[in-house]
Protein backbone atom coordinates (compact mmCIF):
# COMPACT_ATOMS: atom_id res chain seq x y z
CA UNK A 1 0.00 0.00 0.00
CA UNK A 2 1.06 3.48 -0.71
CA UNK A 3 -0.02 7.09 0.66
CA UNK A 4 -1.71 7.04 -2.60
CA UNK A 5 -4.52 4.62 -1.85
CA UNK A 6 -4.79 6.11 1.96
CA UNK A 7 -5.65 9.48 0.03
CA UNK A 8 -8.54 8.10 -2.56
CA UNK A 9 -10.13 5.99 -0.36
CA UNK A 10 -10.36 9.47 2.10
CA UNK A 11 -11.24 11.56 -1.15
CA UNK A 12 -13.93 9.19 -1.67
CA UNK A 13 -15.88 10.30 1.30
CA UNK A 14 -16.06 14.22 0.35
CA UNK A 15 -13.07 16.64 -1.56
CA UNK A 16 -10.91 17.72 0.81
CA UNK A 17 -7.52 19.97 0.86
CA UNK A 18 -3.74 18.73 1.63
CA UNK A 19 -3.74 19.78 5.15
CA UNK A 20 -7.08 18.22 6.16
CA UNK A 21 -5.99 15.05 4.35
CA UNK A 22 -3.26 14.56 5.97
CA UNK A 23 -4.38 15.16 9.85
CA UNK A 24 -7.55 12.60 8.63
CA UNK A 25 -5.03 10.12 7.31
CA UNK A 26 -3.10 10.21 10.73
CA UNK A 27 -5.94 10.24 12.82
CA UNK A 28 -7.85 7.48 10.77
CA UNK A 29 -5.19 4.91 11.21
CA UNK A 30 -4.52 5.57 15.09
CA UNK A 31 -1.65 7.37 14.06
CA UNK A 32 1.13 4.95 13.28
CA UNK A 33 1.74 6.46 9.71
CA UNK A 34 2.48 9.91 10.05
CA UNK A 35 2.40 12.05 6.56
CA UNK A 36 3.97 15.38 6.06
CA UNK A 37 2.07 17.87 3.97
CA UNK A 38 5.20 17.73 1.28
CA UNK A 39 4.16 13.97 0.79
CA UNK A 40 0.76 14.50 0.54
CA UNK A 41 1.03 17.61 -2.16
CA UNK A 42 3.40 15.21 -3.94
CA UNK A 43 1.33 12.42 -3.97
CA UNK A 44 -1.97 14.44 -4.67
CA UNK A 45 -0.09 15.74 -7.96
CA UNK A 46 0.90 12.84 -9.12
CA UNK A 47 -2.62 11.26 -8.43
CA UNK A 48 -3.88 14.54 -11.02
CA UNK A 49 -1.46 13.52 -13.84
CA UNK A 50 -2.61 10.36 -13.63
CA UNK A 51 -6.54 11.20 -13.93
CA UNK A 52 -7.64 9.96 -10.42
CA UNK A 53 -8.74 13.35 -8.86
CA UNK A 54 -9.00 16.81 -10.27
CA UNK A 55 -9.29 19.99 -8.35
CA UNK A 56 -12.31 21.25 -7.06
CA UNK A 57 -12.83 25.01 -8.67
CA UNK A 58 -9.71 27.67 -7.64
CA UNK A 59 -7.80 28.34 -4.22
CA UNK A 60 -9.82 29.53 -1.61
CA UNK A 61 -9.11 32.93 0.34
CA UNK A 62 -6.30 30.72 2.41
CA UNK A 63 -4.58 29.81 -1.19
CA UNK A 64 -5.89 25.69 -0.67
CA UNK A 65 -7.05 23.91 -3.04
CA UNK A 66 -9.30 21.09 -2.26
CA UNK A 67 -9.59 17.43 -4.48
CA UNK A 68 -12.48 15.13 -5.51
CA UNK A 69 -11.80 11.92 -7.14
CA UNK A 70 -12.48 11.18 -10.46
CA UNK A 71 -14.63 8.54 -12.13
CA UNK A 72 -11.43 6.73 -12.70
CA UNK A 73 -9.93 7.28 -9.27
CA UNK A 74 -13.23 5.94 -7.80
CA UNK A 75 -12.76 2.86 -9.40
CA UNK A 76 -9.38 2.31 -8.55
CA UNK A 77 -10.44 2.81 -5.14
CA UNK A 78 -13.01 0.27 -4.87
CA UNK A 79 -11.25 -2.42 -6.55
CA UNK A 80 -8.58 -1.65 -4.38
CA UNK A 81 -10.97 -2.19 -1.22
CA UNK A 82 -11.40 -5.76 -2.27
CA UNK A 83 -7.95 -6.67 -3.78
CA UNK A 84 -6.07 -8.97 -1.26
CA UNK A 85 -2.73 -7.34 0.08
CA UNK A 86 0.15 -9.49 -1.25
CA UNK A 87 2.49 -10.44 1.39
CA UNK A 88 6.12 -11.19 0.69
CA UNK A 89 6.46 -14.99 1.41
CA UNK A 90 10.49 -14.67 1.91
CA UNK A 91 11.00 -13.65 5.86
CA UNK A 92 13.55 -11.06 6.03
CA UNK A 93 12.33 -10.02 9.36
CA UNK A 94 15.86 -9.83 11.42
CA UNK A 95 14.88 -12.13 14.16
CA UNK A 96 14.23 -14.77 11.81
CA UNK A 97 17.24 -14.54 10.18
CA UNK A 98 19.36 -13.70 13.50
CA UNK A 99 17.09 -16.97 14.90
CA UNK A 100 18.16 -18.82 11.99
CA UNK A 101 21.68 -18.26 12.08
CA UNK A 102 22.20 -18.38 15.94
CA UNK A 103 21.31 -22.08 15.40
CA UNK A 104 23.86 -23.04 13.22
CA UNK A 105 26.92 -20.46 14.22
CA UNK A 106 28.91 -22.22 16.79
CA UNK A 107 29.20 -20.92 20.46
CA UNK A 108 25.67 -18.76 19.78
CA UNK A 109 23.77 -19.59 23.30
CA UNK A 110 20.27 -19.76 21.42
CA UNK A 111 18.35 -20.28 24.49
CA UNK A 112 19.64 -16.68 25.97
CA UNK A 113 18.99 -15.38 22.24
CA UNK A 114 15.42 -16.13 22.83
CA UNK A 115 14.91 -15.58 26.09
CA UNK A 116 16.49 -11.60 25.41
CA UNK A 117 14.11 -11.41 23.20
CA UNK A 118 11.05 -12.60 24.48
CA UNK A 119 12.14 -10.60 27.06
CA UNK A 120 11.72 -7.63 24.93
CA UNK A 121 8.34 -8.50 23.56
CA UNK A 122 6.59 -9.59 26.37
CA UNK A 123 7.68 -5.44 27.35
CA UNK A 124 6.32 -4.87 24.63
CA UNK A 125 3.15 -6.48 25.14
CA UNK A 126 2.23 -5.48 28.44
CA UNK A 127 2.71 -1.43 26.82
CA UNK A 128 0.23 -2.09 24.17
CA UNK A 129 -2.24 -3.72 27.02
CA UNK A 130 -1.57 -0.97 28.98
CA UNK A 131 -2.32 1.36 26.81
CA UNK A 132 -5.44 -0.60 25.35
CA UNK A 133 -7.16 -0.70 29.06
CA UNK A 134 -6.87 3.52 28.99
CA UNK A 135 -9.60 2.82 25.92
CA UNK A 136 -12.72 4.64 26.53
CA UNK A 137 -15.98 2.13 26.71
CA UNK A 138 -17.74 4.28 24.60
CA UNK A 139 -15.23 4.61 21.96
CA UNK A 140 -15.64 7.39 18.81
CA UNK A 141 -15.02 5.79 15.59
CA UNK A 142 -11.37 7.24 15.23
CA UNK A 143 -11.01 5.30 18.51
CA UNK A 144 -11.81 2.09 16.73
CA UNK A 145 -9.55 2.52 14.48
CA UNK A 146 -6.77 3.55 16.92
CA UNK A 147 -7.75 0.26 18.67
CA UNK A 148 -7.90 -1.98 15.91
CA UNK A 149 -4.76 -0.92 14.99
CA UNK A 150 -3.55 -1.61 18.40
CA UNK A 151 -5.03 -4.86 18.33
CA UNK A 152 -2.87 -5.81 15.35
CA UNK A 153 0.36 -5.05 17.01
CA UNK A 154 -0.63 -6.67 20.56
CA UNK A 155 -1.23 -9.88 17.88
CA UNK A 156 1.79 -9.62 16.27
CA UNK A 157 3.53 -9.17 19.47
CA UNK A 158 1.88 -12.43 20.83
CA UNK A 159 2.51 -14.72 17.67
CA UNK A 160 6.51 -13.75 18.33
CA UNK A 161 6.32 -14.70 21.53
CA UNK A 162 4.82 -17.52 20.61
CA UNK A 163 6.82 -18.48 17.80
CA UNK A 164 10.14 -17.82 20.42
CA UNK A 165 8.45 -20.53 22.96
CA UNK A 166 8.21 -23.10 20.02
CA UNK A 167 11.91 -22.33 19.11
CA UNK A 168 12.73 -23.19 22.69
CA UNK A 169 10.95 -26.20 22.89
CA UNK A 170 12.03 -27.50 19.27
CA UNK A 171 15.87 -27.19 20.46
CA UNK A 172 15.50 -28.47 23.79
CA UNK A 173 13.98 -31.83 22.22
CA UNK A 174 16.94 -31.77 20.20
CA UNK A 175 20.46 -33.22 21.37
CA UNK A 176 22.83 -30.35 21.38
CA UNK A 177 25.35 -31.94 19.21
CA UNK A 178 22.69 -31.80 16.95
CA UNK A 179 22.17 -28.31 16.74
CA UNK A 180 25.77 -27.48 16.47
CA UNK A 181 26.20 -29.93 13.87
CA UNK A 182 23.69 -28.83 11.74
CA UNK A 183 25.71 -26.25 9.99
CA UNK A 184 25.02 -24.46 6.99
CA UNK A 185 26.31 -26.95 5.16
CA UNK A 186 23.93 -29.55 6.09
CA UNK A 187 21.01 -27.18 5.74
CA UNK A 188 22.24 -26.62 2.12
CA UNK A 189 22.91 -30.60 1.61
CA UNK A 190 18.96 -31.20 1.83
CA UNK A 191 17.36 -34.53 3.70
CA UNK A 192 19.93 -36.50 5.48
CA UNK A 193 19.98 -39.04 9.03
CA UNK A 194 20.67 -35.94 11.15
CA UNK A 195 17.92 -34.24 12.48
CA UNK A 196 16.66 -31.47 10.85
CA UNK A 197 16.84 -27.83 12.45
CA UNK A 198 15.00 -25.23 12.58
CA UNK A 199 17.70 -23.73 9.44
CA UNK A 200 16.31 -26.42 7.48
CA UNK A 201 12.68 -25.90 7.41
CA UNK A 202 12.54 -22.70 5.47
CA UNK A 203 14.17 -24.48 2.39
CA UNK A 204 11.60 -27.65 2.40
CA UNK A 205 9.38 -24.73 3.35
CA UNK A 206 10.06 -22.97 0.24
CA UNK A 207 10.21 -26.22 -2.17
CA UNK B 1 9.32 -1.12 56.56
CA UNK B 2 6.34 0.34 56.99
CA UNK B 3 3.25 -1.98 56.68
CA UNK B 4 2.22 -0.48 53.23
CA UNK B 5 5.80 -1.09 51.51
CA UNK B 6 6.22 -4.57 53.29
CA UNK B 7 5.78 -7.11 50.46
CA UNK B 8 3.28 -9.60 51.22
CA UNK B 9 5.12 -12.30 49.53
CA UNK B 10 8.83 -13.23 49.85
CA UNK B 11 10.14 -16.58 48.67
CA UNK B 12 13.56 -16.39 49.67
CA UNK B 13 15.44 -19.00 47.68
CA UNK B 14 13.03 -22.06 47.94
CA UNK B 15 13.35 -25.65 47.01
CA UNK B 16 10.95 -28.29 46.63
CA UNK B 17 12.00 -31.90 46.32
CA UNK B 18 9.65 -34.76 45.75
CA UNK B 19 11.11 -37.95 46.24
CA UNK B 20 14.68 -38.96 46.95
CA UNK B 21 17.41 -40.82 45.42
CA UNK B 22 16.65 -42.28 41.90
CA UNK B 23 12.83 -40.92 41.74
CA UNK B 24 14.11 -37.43 43.33
CA UNK B 25 12.18 -34.30 41.24
CA UNK B 26 13.53 -30.94 41.59
CA UNK B 27 9.92 -28.68 41.66
CA UNK B 28 11.51 -25.69 42.15
CA UNK B 29 14.97 -25.26 42.71
CA UNK B 30 16.65 -22.04 44.75
CA UNK B 31 13.73 -19.43 43.78
CA UNK B 32 13.36 -15.93 44.81
CA UNK B 33 10.60 -14.05 44.81
CA UNK B 34 9.11 -11.00 46.02
CA UNK B 35 5.79 -9.27 45.29
CA UNK B 36 4.64 -6.44 47.10
CA UNK B 37 0.93 -4.92 47.42
CA UNK B 38 -0.46 -3.40 44.13
CA UNK B 39 1.56 -5.24 42.35
CA UNK B 40 1.02 -8.24 39.85
CA UNK B 41 3.47 -10.64 38.65
CA UNK B 42 2.91 -13.43 35.87
CA UNK B 43 4.93 -17.01 35.92
CA UNK B 44 5.71 -18.42 32.60
CA UNK B 45 7.19 -21.50 31.60
CA UNK B 46 7.22 -24.75 29.99
CA UNK B 47 5.06 -27.68 31.42
CA UNK B 48 6.64 -29.12 33.90
CA UNK B 49 8.96 -26.05 34.87
CA UNK B 50 7.63 -25.68 38.39
CA UNK B 51 5.13 -22.87 37.92
CA UNK B 52 1.96 -24.58 40.01
CA UNK B 53 4.77 -26.02 43.00
CA UNK B 54 6.06 -21.92 43.18
CA UNK B 55 2.21 -20.74 43.69
CA UNK B 56 1.37 -23.81 45.78
CA UNK B 57 4.19 -22.60 48.29
CA UNK B 58 2.93 -19.38 47.89
CA UNK B 59 0.12 -20.34 49.16
CA UNK B 60 0.74 -22.49 52.34
CA UNK B 61 -0.37 -25.34 50.30
CA UNK B 62 2.58 -27.23 50.51
CA UNK B 63 6.38 -26.96 52.24
CA UNK B 64 9.64 -26.30 51.11
CA UNK B 65 12.69 -28.54 51.56
CA UNK B 66 14.27 -25.93 51.88
CA UNK B 67 14.58 -21.82 51.92
CA UNK B 68 11.89 -19.59 53.60
CA UNK B 69 8.46 -18.78 52.60
CA UNK B 70 7.40 -15.11 54.53
CA UNK B 71 3.27 -14.01 53.65
CA UNK B 72 2.74 -10.92 55.06
CA UNK B 73 5.48 -10.79 57.29
CA UNK B 74 4.79 -14.58 58.76
CA UNK B 75 7.41 -17.25 57.44
CA UNK B 76 5.33 -19.77 56.91
CA UNK B 77 7.15 -22.25 58.46
CA UNK B 78 6.73 -21.01 62.15
CA UNK B 79 2.98 -21.29 61.42
CA UNK B 80 0.99 -25.06 62.66
CA UNK B 81 -1.67 -26.76 60.59
CA UNK B 82 -4.65 -24.22 62.30
CA UNK B 83 -2.65 -20.85 61.89
CA UNK B 84 -1.70 -21.68 57.74
CA UNK B 85 -5.00 -22.79 57.50
CA UNK B 86 -6.37 -19.45 59.01
CA UNK B 87 -3.66 -17.50 57.22
CA UNK B 88 -5.09 -18.82 53.94
CA UNK B 89 -8.50 -18.06 55.27
CA UNK B 90 -8.43 -14.60 55.33
CA UNK B 91 -5.16 -13.40 53.41
CA UNK B 92 -4.85 -16.01 50.25
CA UNK B 93 -6.92 -16.02 47.54
CA UNK B 94 -6.69 -19.23 45.02
CA UNK B 95 -7.67 -20.03 41.93
CA UNK B 96 -6.70 -23.38 40.93
CA UNK B 97 -5.26 -25.10 37.54
CA UNK B 98 -8.19 -27.65 37.76
CA UNK B 99 -11.09 -26.03 39.38
CA UNK B 100 -12.62 -27.20 42.74
CA UNK B 101 -15.76 -25.76 43.66
CA UNK B 102 -17.34 -28.01 46.07
CA UNK B 103 -20.33 -30.09 44.28
CA UNK B 104 -22.55 -30.30 46.72
CA UNK B 105 -22.64 -26.31 47.44
CA UNK B 106 -24.15 -23.55 44.87
CA UNK B 107 -21.73 -20.88 43.67
CA UNK B 108 -22.88 -18.37 46.40
CA UNK B 109 -22.43 -20.85 48.89
CA UNK B 110 -18.52 -21.78 47.28
CA UNK B 111 -17.81 -18.11 47.55
CA UNK B 112 -18.84 -17.40 51.09
CA UNK B 113 -17.55 -20.92 52.65
CA UNK B 114 -13.66 -19.11 53.40
CA UNK B 115 -15.52 -15.85 55.08
CA UNK B 116 -18.41 -18.79 56.93
CA UNK B 117 -15.10 -20.61 58.24
CA UNK B 118 -13.79 -17.25 59.25
CA UNK B 119 -16.53 -17.25 62.03
CA UNK B 120 -18.85 -14.90 59.34
CA UNK B 121 -22.18 -15.11 60.00
CA UNK B 122 -23.98 -17.11 57.18
CA UNK B 123 -26.51 -14.02 56.37
CA UNK B 124 -23.07 -11.88 56.03
CA UNK B 125 -21.11 -14.20 53.98
CA UNK B 126 -23.40 -14.33 51.22
CA UNK B 127 -24.30 -10.74 51.20
CA UNK B 128 -20.60 -10.40 50.44
CA UNK B 129 -20.85 -13.55 47.92
CA UNK B 130 -23.37 -11.77 46.08
CA UNK B 131 -21.16 -8.75 45.62
CA UNK B 132 -18.14 -10.69 44.64
CA UNK B 133 -20.60 -12.18 42.18
CA UNK B 134 -22.07 -9.05 41.14
CA UNK B 135 -18.64 -7.37 40.35
CA UNK B 136 -17.91 -10.79 37.87
CA UNK B 137 -21.89 -9.88 36.46
CA UNK B 138 -22.62 -13.51 37.39
CA UNK B 139 -25.28 -12.62 40.05
CA UNK B 140 -27.75 -15.02 37.63
CA UNK B 141 -25.59 -17.97 39.27
CA UNK B 142 -25.58 -17.74 42.71
CA UNK B 143 -28.03 -20.59 43.44
CA UNK B 144 -26.51 -22.88 41.19
CA UNK B 145 -24.49 -26.24 41.62
CA UNK B 146 -21.30 -26.79 40.25
CA UNK B 147 -22.40 -29.19 37.50
CA UNK B 148 -25.35 -26.80 36.24
CA UNK B 149 -22.52 -24.30 35.18
CA UNK B 150 -20.45 -24.33 32.12
CA UNK B 151 -16.87 -24.47 32.47
CA UNK B 152 -15.98 -20.52 32.09
CA UNK B 153 -18.72 -20.31 34.84
CA UNK B 154 -17.56 -22.45 37.41
CA UNK B 155 -13.76 -21.18 36.74
CA UNK B 156 -15.55 -17.53 37.21
CA UNK B 157 -17.00 -18.72 40.34
CA UNK B 158 -13.67 -19.86 41.33
CA UNK B 159 -12.38 -15.96 40.89
CA UNK B 160 -15.44 -14.99 42.57
CA UNK B 161 -14.18 -17.14 45.33
CA UNK B 162 -10.38 -15.90 45.52
CA UNK B 163 -11.14 -12.63 45.70
CA UNK B 164 -13.96 -12.60 48.68
CA UNK B 165 -13.00 -10.14 51.55
CA UNK B 166 -10.03 -9.00 52.58
CA UNK B 167 -7.58 -10.97 50.49
CA UNK B 168 -4.32 -9.36 49.80
CA UNK B 169 -2.30 -11.95 47.94
CA UNK B 170 -4.09 -13.32 45.33
CA UNK B 171 -2.57 -16.80 43.44
CA UNK B 172 -4.14 -17.86 39.71
CA UNK B 173 -3.35 -20.87 38.64
CA UNK B 174 -4.35 -20.38 34.92
CA UNK B 175 -7.00 -18.67 35.46
CA UNK B 176 -8.18 -18.52 32.10
CA UNK B 177 -8.05 -21.95 30.82
CA UNK B 178 -11.56 -22.33 30.05
CA UNK B 179 -12.75 -18.92 28.70
CA UNK B 180 -13.29 -17.23 25.26
CA UNK B 181 -10.52 -14.29 25.06
CA UNK B 182 -13.32 -11.97 25.87
CA UNK B 183 -14.15 -13.30 29.23
CA UNK B 184 -10.75 -14.25 29.81
CA UNK B 185 -9.78 -10.46 29.74
CA UNK B 186 -12.31 -9.58 31.84
CA UNK B 187 -10.79 -11.58 34.61
CA UNK B 188 -7.48 -10.56 34.03
CA UNK B 189 -8.97 -6.80 34.31
CA UNK B 190 -10.58 -7.80 37.32
CA UNK B 191 -7.44 -9.32 38.71
CA UNK B 192 -5.51 -5.91 37.63
CA UNK B 193 -7.64 -3.94 39.52
CA UNK B 194 -7.70 -6.33 42.64
CA UNK B 195 -3.87 -5.23 42.27
CA UNK B 196 -4.36 -1.72 41.51
CA UNK B 197 -6.36 -1.09 44.88
CA UNK B 198 -3.51 -2.78 47.22
CA UNK B 199 -3.62 -6.82 46.60
CA UNK B 200 -0.47 -8.27 45.54
CA UNK B 201 -1.31 -11.55 42.86
CA UNK B 202 0.69 -13.78 41.19
CA UNK B 203 -0.46 -15.37 38.03
CA UNK B 204 0.68 -18.23 36.26
CA UNK B 205 -0.09 -18.51 32.46
CA UNK B 206 1.28 -19.72 29.01
CA UNK B 207 -0.18 -17.07 26.90
CA UNK B 208 1.82 -14.14 26.61
CA UNK B 209 -1.01 -11.99 25.84
CA UNK B 210 -2.17 -12.22 29.17
CA UNK B 211 0.90 -12.34 30.93
CA UNK B 212 0.80 -8.49 29.52
CA UNK B 213 -1.29 -7.53 32.04
CA UNK B 214 1.11 -7.72 35.12
CA UNK B 215 3.80 -5.91 36.02
CA UNK B 216 6.31 -8.45 35.52
CA UNK B 217 7.32 -11.82 34.68
CA UNK B 218 8.55 -14.58 35.93
CA UNK B 219 10.25 -17.69 33.88
CA UNK B 220 10.98 -20.76 35.58
CA UNK B 221 12.56 -23.75 33.41
CA UNK B 222 13.63 -26.90 35.18
CA UNK B 223 12.51 -25.36 38.30
CA UNK B 224 14.96 -22.56 38.03
CA UNK B 225 13.59 -19.08 37.42
CA UNK B 226 15.91 -18.14 34.24
CA UNK B 227 15.00 -14.48 33.67
CA UNK B 228 12.68 -11.31 34.75
CA UNK B 229 11.59 -8.68 32.87
CA UNK B 230 11.91 -5.79 35.05
CA UNK B 231 9.64 -2.94 35.09
CA UNK B 232 10.78 -1.23 32.22
CA UNK B 233 9.79 2.40 31.81
CA UNK B 234 6.35 2.26 29.46
CA UNK B 235 6.97 3.44 26.14
CA UNK B 236 3.95 5.59 25.79
CA UNK B 237 4.99 7.40 22.81
CA UNK B 238 4.48 3.61 21.02
CA UNK B 239 1.40 4.90 19.27
CA UNK B 240 0.28 8.59 19.31
CA UNK B 241 -3.23 8.48 21.05
CA UNK B 242 -5.66 9.70 18.44
CA UNK B 243 -8.33 11.55 20.16
N1 LIG C 1 3.70 -34.51 44.33
C1 LIG C 1 4.66 -34.66 43.43
N2 LIG C 1 5.46 -35.74 43.41
C2 LIG C 1 6.45 -35.85 42.49
N3 LIG C 1 6.71 -34.95 41.55
C3 LIG C 1 5.96 -33.85 41.50
C4 LIG C 1 4.87 -33.64 42.42
N4 LIG C 1 4.31 -32.45 42.13
C5 LIG C 1 4.97 -31.96 41.06
N5 LIG C 1 5.97 -32.79 40.68
C6 LIG C 1 6.91 -32.58 39.57
O1 LIG C 1 7.48 -31.31 39.70
C7 LIG C 1 7.69 -30.70 38.42
C8 LIG C 1 7.00 -29.37 38.38
O2 LIG C 1 5.58 -29.57 38.40
P1 LIG C 1 4.56 -28.36 38.34
O3 LIG C 1 3.21 -28.92 38.55
O4 LIG C 1 5.00 -27.31 39.27
O5 LIG C 1 4.74 -27.88 36.82
P2 LIG C 1 3.98 -26.71 36.02
O6 LIG C 1 5.02 -25.74 35.59
O7 LIG C 1 2.86 -26.19 36.83
O8 LIG C 1 3.44 -27.48 34.73
P3 LIG C 1 2.06 -27.28 33.89
O9 LIG C 1 2.28 -26.10 33.00
O10 LIG C 1 1.98 -28.55 33.10
O11 LIG C 1 0.93 -27.12 34.85
C9 LIG C 1 7.17 -31.70 37.41
O12 LIG C 1 8.24 -32.44 36.92
C10 LIG C 1 6.22 -32.58 38.25
O13 LIG C 1 6.16 -33.88 37.70
MG1 LIG D 1 0.72 -26.27 36.61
Amino acid sequence: MSVKQGLLALLAEEPMYGARLRSEFEARTGGTWPLNVGQVYTTLARLERDGLVEPVGGSDDEGRIAYRLTAAGLSEIESWWLTPVDRDSTPRDELVIKLALAVTAPGVDVQRVVQAQRTATLRHLRDLTRLKSRASDEPSANDVAWLLVLENLLFAAEAEVRWLDHVESTLSRMPAAAVRRASAVDAVAGPSDTPRTAAALPKGARA
Amino acid sequence: MSADTAPVLVLDDVSRVHGEGETEVVALSHASLTVARGELVAVMGPSGSGKSSLLNLAGGLDRATSGRVVVEGVDVASLDARGLAALRRRSIGFVFQDLNLIPSLTAAENIGLPLELDGWSVRRARSQALDALDRLRLRELADRYPDQMSGGQQQRVAIARALVGERTLVLADEPTGALDSHTGEGVLKILRQRCDAGAAGLLVTHEARHAAWADRVVFLRDGVVVDETGTAPTADSLLTEAR
